[in-house]
């Protein structure tokens, strides 16, 4: 039997290869890195001062940098994965990678590999702007739990998105499709403003979305006032029945080419175009 | 010896169009085989069911002794595949893309040396999405290639380029076969099936209509005969011709014309009778239909069975 390139090596090298497209991409880069934190310098602005309690003040940014990192997380796995991987398709590129000796399942893991080196950027990145700009206090005692947080967040989130490219008709109906689920979503689920008093069935609607859970936990870990570890379990779960459903709609309907590209010769024979 | 591809009783369907009906093919180690057909005859659900992209209905399917379905990553390592129709990452630039697939075959080719096979030396540090449609062609041969296969399947590799680059492609196809490699072909050029193929096969309608060398292909029985020409002296006429002529001979250019599905017993019978005579027949030809015109009787006939 012929020998292969390791499996391993394989999917550190695709990872090197999304991750350069990432950064060649401005647009995706914007969104996902400089948007964020754009948010954060607005509402800092708007909302901007000091809680008091007691003693010490506490920063609005403490809150805001927190769930505008977990948004940032989210854009960097769900929405970039799902319209990258549906342009791909649109492309060619997941074709031709089929017939190259790449398990399919490696490039989709290289893939995820790289929104999650993404996403991880971007919420360092949002984290450090907040301590050294907006006085945001990280407490080493409950990295752990944010870290916890963070991966099963971005796990769960990089699979519906690979979920939602196998759903989209098309590379052009896949951003609308990220942006129309996203955008609402962080908004009911206190990721810009946490909304006082929201009517019940708002807050039934955010509580069944795994959005807000992933926001109420990495929220907890940088939350001055809670009083134990924030390992939240509950949010957690919610979030991982998500990401498994996600995973299982991903491969039960993931399409290596474009929709109709099987038949894609059969069409042509029926707009008569004969050599 | 075992051939490369062997295909027996090949059969796809789609939902309910039959797009491949039952071919039978093989193709030999070393060997550049073309599949001819016009679009929608089944030229590209075949080669696709052999690359392994496509499922078959029915039929068995062996590509360098494996099942396509089931070749996995080892058939994988050995076939290089040039899609009609495959993008890459605009923003990657030539050499990038190369390398980038060349890091998925245990031995690859050399980057440069694919970069230089395939004419883009002055493009390797190039973005992909500034070349051209027919650079991007030849990228698309360079990818097919990088991971020096044993097996290449070619789907309309040149439609799209201009003479001098069809040239070159054609020059490559060669030289990869003087290095031993199989290549299976897809074309609508008889010209490029004539220079590059040593066997071909017409395809229509989901069926293999004709096989063999290009220059020996022969078209639908009593449809595409040989043809002799020659020229009568001025004082002989049509009517002087022996009587089998006299229904086949036609006046053409002033010359004769004898279309014919015994060539061998006319042209004995003619030969005779100008000895016989004394006579001699200025120009005298015979000339069997070229690849052309028995590619568009076949097709025509295959279109008009169909209807």
């Amino acid at each position: 039997m012929a020998d292969h390139v390791p499996v391993p090596r394989l999917v550190w090298h695709l990872v090197r290869y999304h991750n350069r497209i990432f950064w060649r991409t401005p647009i995706a880069a914007f969104f996902t890195l400089v948007f964020p934190l754009m948010f954060l310098a607005l509402f800092d602005l708007l909302f901007g001062g000091e809680i008091e309690s007691g003693p010490a003040s506490i920063s609005v940014a403490q809150f805001f940098a927190p769930s505008l990192a977990v948004f940032a997380a989210a854009t960097a796995t769900y929405s970039n994965l799902a319209i990258g991987t549906a342009i791909a398709r649109d492309q060619g590129t997941l074709k031709r990678i089929r017939g190259t000796p790449t398990p399919p399942w490696a490039y989709l893991a290289s893939r995820v590999g790289s929104a999650i080196w993404v996403a991880l950027l971007a919420t360092v990145l949002m984290m450090a702007v907040g301590v050294v700009a907006y006085d945001v206090n990280v407490d080493v005692e409950r990295v752990p739990a944010a870290l916890l947080t963070f991966g099963v967040g971005v796990g769960a989130f990089s699979a519906l998105g690979l979920a939602l490219a196998a759903l989209s008709p098309s590379g052009d109906t896949a951003p609308a499709i990220a942006n129309a689920t996203l955008l609402p979503l962080a908004f009911i689920s206190n990721v810009f403003i946490p909304i006082e008093d929201p009517p019940r069935w708002l807050d039934v609607l955010a509580t069944v979305f795994p959005l807000k859970h992933f926001v109420d936990a990495f929220q907890d870990a940088f939350n001055p006032f809670t009083a134990d570890l924030a390992f939240r379990g509950g949010h957690l779960a919610v979030i991982a029945v998500w990401g498994l459903s996600g995973a299982l709609v991903a491969l039960a309907t993931f399409r290596w080419e474009p929709r109709g590209g099987e038949r894609a010769g059969l069409t042509r024979r029926r707009a008569g175009s004969h050599r | 010896m075992t051939a490369a591809i062997e295909v027996r009783g090949l059969v796809k369907h789609y939902d309910t169009v039959e797009a491949v009906r039952g071919i039978d093919l093989t193709i030999e180690e070393s060997e550049v085989f073309a599949l001819l057909g016009p679009n929608g005859a089944g030229k590209t659900t075949t080669v696709e069911i052999l690359e392994g992209h496509r499922r078959r209905t029915d039929g068995t399917v062996s590509v360098l002794g494996l099942d396509p379905e089931r070749g996995g990553r080892d058939l994988r390592e050995r076939i290089g595949i040039v899609l009609q129709s495959a993008g890459i990452e605009p923003e990657l630039t030539v050499r990038e893309a190369l390398r980038t697939y060349a890091a998925l075959y245990t031995r690859p080719r050399g980057v440069d040396e694919v970069i230089e096979l395939v004419g883009l030396d002055d493009k390797a540090d190039a973005r992909i999405k500034h070349l051209s449609g027919g650079q991007q062609r030849r990228l698309d041969l360079g990818l097919g290639l990088i991971g020096d296969p044993e097996l290449i399947f070619l789907d309309e590799p040149t439609t799209g380029f201009d003479p001098s680059a069809r040239r070159r492609a054609w020059a490559l196809v060669s030289s990869l076969r003087s290095l031993g490699r199989t290549i299976l072909l897809t074309t609508h050029y008889m010209d490029e099936a004539q220079a590059l193929a040593d066997r071909v096969a017409v395809i229509a309608a989901g069926r293999i209509l004709a096989e063999g060398p290009p220059g020996a292909l022969t078209g639908p029985e009593g449809e595409l005969s040989t043809t002799i020409r020659f020229r009568l002296p001025p004082d002989v006429g049509l009517e002087d011709l022996p009587g089998r002529f006299a229904d086949a001979a036609v006046a053409v250019d002033g010359g004769v014309e004898v279309t014919t599905g015994q060539p061998t017993t006319m042209l004995h019978a003619l030969t005779s009778w100008a000895m016989q005579r004394d006579l001699e027949l200025e120009q005298l030809t015979v000339t069997r239909p070229n690849l052309e015109e028995v590619y568009l009787a076949l097709t025509a006939r295959a279109e008009s069975d169909r209807g």
